[in-house]
């Protein structure tokens, strides 16, 4: 199994691994906002949760595809399938792999671009501590959707659709809990619920998106 | 004598038909079975149905699945991956040591720290071959093992599944060629499945949709 973490870490950073693509998104994203919405620094700063965590969740959906579809498409997923590793087990480490190179870069570099969005320092943390607590649900519920859609060429399109709903609550959330930190306001709540959403993520979905490959590599 | 598999009336389907049924044989210990037979007989339906990656349809297969590799069409090979990078891999995965043996056995020796993506299909095909000697395991299945490989590979490969034979190992393997030893050999062509057995089989539920 940590194996095929550092496989997976190894892959993810050699050329054409996709490492920076999400954080690159993600930069492009808040750079680009400013220029758009203008200068005005009230309004950026009121819409800046909004706009870190809707680019967080498009960074992470970029990468999702590549989840299962580059070992199915090498038939390393067959050879995987047949290793004494449980599939639930491949298909949480894929997941944990998936937020090591993109949730975790993203939440660790979002407090540099939140400055760009004009967000008061003394909120920085609480754009770690949501971002943190939920990008993990961001990659495990993905993992499932790219489960789902492991056989289907050019399945990226579908994967989207199929991903986008299951991440409503966990944007709902986290960027409520992000705004009430923000204000100073009682965000235990929201906070709980995100937590609430990971924790049921990561413990069931591993399950769903193993039985989804079985099916898949008929 | 030991038997490591034990294959009684099975039928196999692909894409929801039923390909092949009926087939029985066994493998024993030390034994190297060839599969034969024409172009969508089921070869690769039969191996990919023992190795658990699709259910059968009828029938049972008696097989110790801790003992069981599989190596099919694709080698699974990582393209950035070094050749020993790609080996240790599957080394660490089935919790075996060394793979310097793997890589002398199938000539890769020299070729250890090159990237997969520069290696020619030949190489690419003997690595993914050197990784059924890191399983450690004692009964291999192979899908078409000699595809792109010259002569002189085929030999290193013979050479190779004798040893693992004389060692009490057995193999199961799907090919049109001649290995250059001698070995058993199952034609599946009786075993097809025909439109009668196919109805045998049918219980009104579309597999298809699973």
């Amino acid at each position: 199994m940590i194996a095929l973490l550092l496989r997976d870490l190894r892959l993810a950073i050699r050329s054409g691994g996709g490492f920076g693509l999400g954080l690159a998104f993600f930069l492009i994203l808040v750079v680009l906002v400013p220029f758009g919405v203008g200068p005005q620094s009230d309004i950026l700063s009121r819409i800046a949760p909004g706009i870190l965590w809707v680019g967080a969740l498009l960074a992470c959906l970029l990468s999702l595809d590549r989840i299962f579809a580059l070992d199915y498409e090498d038939g390393s997923l067959d050879l995987l399938a047949t290793a004494p590793v449980p599939l639930e087990g491949m298909v949480a480490i894929k997941a944990l792999a998936h937020w090591l190179t993109t949730g975790l870069p993203l939440t660790l570099a979002a407090p540099l671009l939140g400055v760009l969005l004009n967000m008061p320092l003394q909120n920085m943390g609480w754009l770690v501590l949501t971002l943190g607590l939920g990008t993990p649900a961001l990659s495990f519920i993905g993992t499932f959707g790219a489960a789902l859609t492991v056989g289907i060429k050019r399945g990226g399109l579908l994967l989207s659709l199929l991903v986008l709903p299951m991440y409503v609550p966990t944007l709902i959330f986290g960027a409520e809990a992000l705004r009430r930190g923000s204000e100073g306001l009682e965000a235990t709540a929201p906070l709980l619920l995100l937590a609430g959403i990971t924790a049921g993520a990561i413990s069931l979905l591993p399950f769903a998106a193993a039985a989804a490959i079985r099916i898949n590599i008929r | 004598m030991h038997m490591e598999c034990i294959v009684s009336d099975l039928a196999c389907m692909r894409g929801g038909v039923p390909v092949l049924t009926g087939v029985r044989f066994d493998l024993a210990a030390g034994q190297c079975l060839l599969l034969r037979g024409p172009n969508g007989i089921g070869k690769t339906t039969l191996l990919r149905t023992l190795a658990g990656l699709q259910p059968a349809l009828a029938g049972t297969v008696s097989l110790d699945r801790e003992a069981f590799a599989y190596a099919g069409h694709a080698d699974g090979l990582k393209a950035t991956l070094t050749v020993r990078e790609n080996l240790q891999f599957w080394a660490d995965v089935y919790g075996t040591g060394s793979i310097d043996q793997a890589l002398t056995a199938f000539n890769l020796s020299a070729l250890a720290d090159r990237a997969a993506h520069n290696l020619s299909a030949g190489q690419k095909r003997r690595l993914g071959l050197a990784r059924l000697l890191v399983t450690g395991r004692k009964i291999w299945a192979l899908d078409e093992p000699t595809v792109s490989l010259d002569t002189a590979s085929v030999a290193l490969f013979a050479e190779a599944i004798k040893t693992h034979c004389a060692a009490g190992g057995a193999a199961l393997i799907a090919t049109h060629i001649e290995l250059g030893f001698t070995a058993d050999v199952l034609d599946l062509t009786p075993f097809k499945a025909t439109a009668d057995s196919s109805a045998a089989h049918s219980d009104g539920f579309d597999e298809a949709f699973l």
